[in-house]
């Protein structure tokens, strides 16, 4: 079936089978790699993605439900070259280690700080704990969400 | 590509009468609201439904949490999140709003429904319990006029409802709670993670005595349950330590579990009387007041 979607900012059209599940079409069909594929049940968090500002599993969302919405990736953060705050602030904090789940790590953080710019520590752990990393980046990637969420607000002021 | 969901044909209705119409005429159709259970269970469990009807389009007309004629009513089509952050349910269900807050990770709420979680019909849902102590009934669509279900009615084993062909869930409704609520839930770990267990206790208070309580339990027998034996134990009495210890045995007698992949059955028979304990706690603290 035809699905119209806009992916990182581009309006995409594609014909895609009503059982292909959204990571497969970013992963497989738009060479969109940086969801990455791991559990494929809602588990671990690390294909997630925006959609329509809200961060869901695209494991868990069949792309043919997906007409007519906004799709922001991991790719989709990066402007003119530049690394966005959330990413710098992970790379400063050392939040990476294997960094498999560092993606969808980002995309929850850039979720929760869209919708509230001055999260507290818990306000972080909760929008985290759909992102598992069996490296234990935890505490790094809380602290460099808080750091990020203060970066983001001195660009906002200046 | 690995472990793909296998082949089906796909409908996506506009209209609520499209989706009775196709729901009449299609052999065996499965429904897909926020698709949390509807693609692990395709995936991995062996569910392989050949006509699957999208509810995507319907749910601007399906996703509010209001109250009319005195009932707070969640839209079937409501996100799990949405509901758990509404003003209504934050104060006029504290305890549906701490099981929704449970449900999974913020990933899973942003596009699971009250109304999926309702008609998946797990043992373990997490909505469950707490509508049970509200006292909820479902509304349902259907050709001519849908009906009214209380929620206990409303389950009839794991997986099974209530809901006939070409009948589907509209809205979930219940009076604003008095007294006090709490959810408790034991998972395998303290993130997200399916209830080993749950229990939500509602109570009212009048002076000293306790006028009215109920418990409901989840993950514990094949369905949600009332525990209304162990309710039985609370009407008129004075809270005390004594009477905890006896409603709590009374609930974890009731339940009936069994042993799964997440614990055992006696495992879960003496979590029911910890969840029990704590949830009471809770609803007698905010009951007073606290």
């Amino acid at each position: 079936m035809n699905v119209q979607m806009s992916v990182n900012g581009d309006s995409i059209s594609l014909d895609v089978p009503p059982n292909e599940v959204l990571l497969d079409t970013l992963r497989t069909r738009l060479g969109l790699t940086g969801s990455k594929d791991v559990c494929r049940t809602g588990d671990c968090g690390a294909c997630t993605v925006l959609l329509d500002g809200r961060a869901v599993n695209s494991c868990l969302v069949f792309t043919a439900e997906v007409d007519g919405s906004d799709v922001l990736t991991i790719e989709g953060l990066v402007e003119d070259d530049k690394l966005h705050p959330i990413q710098e602030a992970f790379i400063e904090e050392d939040a990476a280690h294997c960094g498999y789940c560092t993606p969808g790590m980002i995309l929850s953080a850039y979720a929760l700080l869209k919708e509230k710019p001055k999260p507290s520590r818990e306000d972080v752990q909760e929008a985290l704990a759909g992102n598992l990393c069996r490296c234990g980046t935890y505490y790094a990637a809380t602290n460099a969400v808080l750091k990020a969420s203060q970066k983001l607000r001195e660009i906002q002021s200046s | 590509m690995r472990a793909t969901v296998p082949a089906f044909d796909y409908y996506a209705p506009d209209t609520i009468p499209e989706l009775l119409n196709l729901l009449g005429r299609l052999d065996s159709p499965s429904l897909i609201a926020g698709g949390t259970d509807f693609i692990p269970a395709a995936r991995l469990k062996g569910f392989r439904p050949a006509n699957v009807v999208s509810l995507r389009n319907l749910g601007k007309e399906l996703s509010y949490v209001t109250i009319k004629d005195g009932l707070v009513r969640i839209g079937a089509l409501t996100k799990i999140i949405d509901a758990q952050r509404s003003e209504l349910v934050c104060t006029r269900a504290p305890c549906l709003h701490e099981a929704l807050s449970q449900i999974g990770s913020v990933q899973i709420r942003n596009r699971a429904t009250i109304g999926g979680n309702l008609c998946n019909a797990s043992p373990a849902a997490d909505s469950a319990p707490p509508l049970l102590v509200l006292n909820a009934s479902v509304e349902t669509i259907r050709q001519g006029t849908g009906r009214t279900i209380p929620l206990k009615d409303f389950f009839l084993g794991p997986g099974k409802t209530a809901l006939e062909k070409a009948e589907v869930l509209k809205e979930v409704a219940f009076r604003p709670q008095e007294g006090g609520s709490s959810f408790e839930k034991l998972g395998r770990t303290n993130g997200e993670d399916i209830s080993v267990a749950s229990a939500a206790v509602l109570l009212k208070i009048s002076g000293s005595k306790i006028s009215e309580g109920r418990i409901a339990l989840g993950s514990v027998a094949p369905m949600p349950m009332r525990a209304l034996q162990a309710e039985k134990m609370l009407s008129g009495k004075e809270p005390s330590a004594a009477l905890l210890d006896s409603v709590a045995s009374m609930a974890s007698d009731e339940a009936v579990p069994v042993t799964d992949v997440r614990a055992t059955a006696e495992y879960r028979k003496s979590a029911v009387k910890a969840l029990v304990r704590s949830a009471f706690a809770r609803a007698l603290e905010r009951a007073r007041g606290g």
